[in-house]
C-alpha cells in the first residue's frame, strides 16, 4: 500500500480521531493546570483512576454518562490533593506529580481487587457505541471520519471549545491565567491565587479523568491496570507542543494520533521487510522533531512551577 | 535489673525457637498437603496466567494443596518475592519467569529443599528448577485450518504482543495449518509492543481489516472486539471465548495447564521433584491442549471431518505439527 494512499482513507483520519481522543482530554487537563502555575505529574494515576472509576460504575450499574460523572470526580478529588500539597504548603510540583501518579495507579488496582478478588477473566461493561451525526456525517470525507464516533469523542472536541472560551473571553479565564503568569499581581486584583489553583488543578484532573474512561468505556470495555500505557506522559509533552493553547492541542492530539495510525497501517504495509520495532516508535520520533519545531517559539506561564508564598518577595 | 530481664528475654526467644523446631520435626518431610506459591506478573484474569490460577484452584479445591498467590509482581520485584516464598517454607513454587530467566535460576539454587516449577523459554535447570510453556502449537495448527477454510478475501490477520518463542511458534502453526487447507492465503501480522493495550490491539486489527482481512487471529484482547465490530470472524488463542462473542470467534486453541500441575504436585508429594522440562504435558497427547468445540453454524461439515481426521492423528502421533520459533512476517 503507498504511503500517500494509507493518507487519503477515511478509515485512517477516523482511527486518527479515536486515538487522540484521550490525548484531548488528558492535554486539555494539564493545560489548564499548568495555565495556573501548577504542573501536574499525577497525570499518568489520574488517568488510571478515571479509567477505573468510570468503568465501576458501569459495571455496578450506574448508566454510562453518570460513570463519566463519577470518573471525573473522582479525577478532582486526586487533584484536590495534589493542589493541597502543591499551592498552599508549596511542596515541589515533580515529586507530589509522581507520588501521586504511583498513588493514584496502585489505588485504582487495589480498589478494583478489592471489589472484584476472583473474577476468571476481565468482566465487561456495554461501553459507548459509535453514532453518526445527521448532516455533519454526510460531509464527504471529513464527516466519516470525524462524526462517526463515540459520545466522549465529541464531547473531547466541545470541550477544546468550551476551555478556549473560558481562558480566553471570561474574567475566569483571565483569573487563571493571571496566577500563572504573575500572582503578585493578581492577588493585588484580588484574587486568591491559592482557590484559583486549587480550582484550576481539580477540574484539570477531571478532564484527564474523563480521558482515561475513554479507554475502559468507549476505546474498550474493561479495565486493566496498566492500560493507560504512557498516554499521560504524551499529554504532557503536547501542552508544550501547543505552547498551552487549546486549539493547538487539539492540533497536536490529532497529530500524535495520526502518526500512531499511520505506524500500525505502515507495520502492515512493510512489515515483512523491516522490524517491528522501528514502526512502534515512529510516532514517537515524529513527535519528538515536531516538538523541537514547535517548542522554539513557545511561551510558557512565567510562574509555571513556581509556589506562590503570601507576602512574600 | 536490667541484665535478669535480658537474661529472661532470651531464655524466653531460645525457648520459642527449640518449641518450633521441635513441632516442625515432629510432622513428616512431606505433609499430606503440600504448600504450594504462584507469583504471576501480571492479574490473575490474564489470559495465560488464568490457566495456570486454574488448575491451582482445582487443585486446591480437592484438597491437594494449599494455594496463596502473589499476581501483579513486577519483574524487578520477582526475585525477591521468589525468595520469600522459598523462606516462608513453600514446596512448590509456580510462575513465569520469562523476564527473569538467569536470576529465578540462581534463587532456585539458594533454596534446594524448594521446588520450582516455571514458564520459561528455556530449559530445566540445577536440581530443582523446572519449566513449562505454553505447547499448544498443535491446537494452533487446528485453527488454521479452520481459518484457511472460511477466509473468501484469502487475507488473514494477526495481532500480537511481543514476537517472543511462545507467541511466534503459536502463529506459524496457525498460519502453517491455514495453509495446508488453502495455499493461496496471505497473512498480515503486526505486534503492538504491550501484552495488555486493548485499544491499541484493536486499532491494530482494524486497520487489518480496512487492508481486507476477514478472519482475525485474536491472540491479545481487544482484537475479537474489533473482528465482533465489523462483522468478521476471529480465531481465539489459549481460553475459549466463544461464549462472549456469538458468531465471532469461530475455533479456539485451549491451553490446560492440569496435566502439569497436577504432575508437579505428586512428583513433590512423593518426594521425587527434579530439574524437568514439563513442556509435553501442555501437548494434546497429555491433555494439555485441546481445540475448543467449532461453530457449527460457522465451519461447514466436510471442513470439520478433515479437521477432525487432522486431530485424531496428532492425538495418535502420525502427524507432527512443525515447531518454528521465528518471528512470523506479513506475506501480504
Amino acid at each position: 500500500m503507498d504511503v500517500i494512499e494509507i493518507l487519503l482513507t477515511v478509515s485512517f483520519w477516523a482511527a486518527a480521531t479515536r486515538i487522540a481522543t484521550p490525548l484531548i482530554f488528558g492535554t486539555l487537563g494539564e493545560l489548564i493546570c499548568e495555565r495556573a502555575g501548577v504542573l501536574n505529574l499525577g497525570i499518568e494515576g489520574i488517568m488510571t483512576a478515571g479509567a477505573m472509576a468510570g468503568w465501576m460504575a458501569v459495571y455496578q450499574g450506574a448508566d454510562l454518562w453518570s460513570g463519566v460523572l463519577f470518573a471525573a470526580a473522582v479525577g478532582m478529588i486526586f487533584g484536590l490533593i495534589h493542589g493541597i500539597f502543591t499551592v498552599p504548603l508549596g511542596l515541589s510540583q515533580h515529586v507530589t506529580g509522581l507520588g501521586l501518579t504511583l498513588l493514584a495507579t496502585s489505588l485504582a488496582y487495589f480498589t478494583y481487587r478489592m471489589i472484584l478478588p476472583d473474577v476468571p477473566s476481565p468482566p465487561r461493561i456495554e461501553p459507548f457505541q459509535p453514532f453518526a451525526i445527521p448532516l455533519l456525517s454526510e460531509i464527504p470525507f471529513i464527516g466519516p471520519a470525524l462524526f462517526k464516533q463515540t459520545a466522549l469523542t465529541y464531547l473531547a472536541f466541545v470541550s477544546v471549545v468550551v476551555v478556549s472560551l473560558v481562558l480566553y473571553k471570561t474574567p475566569l479565564g483571565l483569573a487563571l491565567r493571571a496566577v500563572g503568569e504573575n500572582p503578585a499581581a493578581a492577588e493585588a486584583q484580588g484574587i486568591d491565587v491559592y482557590v484559583m489553583r486549587i480550582g484550576a488543578v481539580m477540574v484539570g484532573s477531571g478532564f484527564m479523568a474523563i480521558g482515561g474512561a475513554f479507554l475502559t468505556m468507549s476505546a474498550f470495555n474493561a479495565f486493566f491496570f496498566e492500560m493507560i500505557a504512557g498516554r499521560g506522559w504524551i499529554c504532557i509533552a503536547l501542552v508544550v507542543f501547543a505552547s498551552w493553547r487549546p486549539g493547538k492541542a487539539l492540533l497536536g492530539a490529532v497529530l500524535f494520533g495520526a502518526f500512531d495510525a499511520f505506524q500500525v497501517r505502515l507495520q502492515q504495509a512493510l512489515g515483512g521487510d523491516v522490524p517491528y520495532q522501528i514502526f512502534l516508535m515512529l510516532p514517537y520520533v515524529f513527535s519528538i522533531l515536531a516538538l523541537i519545531v514547535m517548542s522554539r517559539r513557545a511561551a510558557y506561564p512565567k510562574a509555571l512551577m513556581v509556589p506562590y508564598r503570601k507576602g512574600e518577595r | 535489673m536490667r541484665t535478669t530481664l535480658r537474661k529472661g528475654l532470651s531464655f524466653l526467644a531460645f525457648a520459642a525457637i527449640a518449641w518450633t523446631t521441635a513441632l516442625s520435626g515432629a510432622t513428616p518431610a512431606i505433609a499430606a498437603k503440600i504448600k504450594v506459591a504462584a507469583i504471576y506478573t501480571l492479574p490473575v484474569e490474564q489470559q495465560w496466567i488464568s490457566r495456570i490460577h486454574k488448575a491451582l484452584n482445582a487443585a486446591a479445591a480437592r484438597g491437594d494443596i494449599e494455594y496463596i498467590y502473589s499476581e501483579n509482581v513486577a519483574n524487578t520485584d520477582y526475585e525477591r518475592v521468589m525468595r520469600e516464598y522459598s523462606e516462608a517454607g513453600n514446596n512448590l513454587v509456580v510462575g513465569e519467569v520469562f523476564g527473569v530467566e538467569r536470576a529465578a535460576r540462581k534463587v532456585a539454587k539458594d533454596y534446594p529443599k524448594t521446588a520450582y516449577l516455571m514458564g520459561s523459554s528455556f530449559g530445566p535447570s540445577g536440581a530443582n528448577f523446572s519449566v513449562f510453556d505454553n505447547w499448544i502449537h498443535e491446537p494452533s495448527y487446528l485453527t488454521g485450518m479452520v481459518a484457511g477454510s472460511l477466509t473468501k478475501s484469502n487475507k488473514i490477520g494477526m495481532v500480537g504482543g511481543y514476537p517472543i518463542p511462545e507467541v511466534n511458534r503459536l502463529m506459524n502453526a496457525f498460519m502453517d495449518g491455514a495453509r495446508e487447507i488453502n495455499p493461496d492465503v496471505k497473512f498480515s501480522v503486526s505486534f503492538i509492543g504491550s501484552w495488555y493495550d486493548p485499544p491499541k490491539a484493536k486499532e491494530a486489527a482494524f486497520a487489518m481489516m480496512d487492508a481486507g482481512a476477514d478472519i482475525m487471529y485474536a491472540e491479545r484482547y481487544g482484537v475479537s472486539d474489533a473482528a465482533k465490530e465489523r462483522k468478521v470472524m476471529a480465531i481465539g488463542n489459549v481460553i475459549d471465548t466463544q461464549k462472549e462473542y456469538p458468531g465471532t470467534v469461530v475455533a479456539s486453541a485451549l491451553w490446560h495447564m492440569e496435566p502439569t500441575i497436577d504432575r508437579a504436585i505428586a512428583a513433590v508429594k512423593s518426594g521425587n521433584f527434579a530439574a524437568e522440562d514439563y513442556g509435553s504435558y501442555s501437548y494434546m497427547s497429555h491433555g494439555g491442549a485441546s481445540l475448543a468445540p467449532m461453530d457449527s453454524k460457522l465451519v461447514n461439515a466436510k471442513t470439520m471431518t478433515a479437521i477432525k481426521a487432522r486431530e485424531d492423528e496428532i492425538r495418535n502421533g502420525l502427524f507432527r505439527v512443525n515447531v518454528n520459533d521465528s518471528e512470523p512476517k506479513s506475506s501480504m
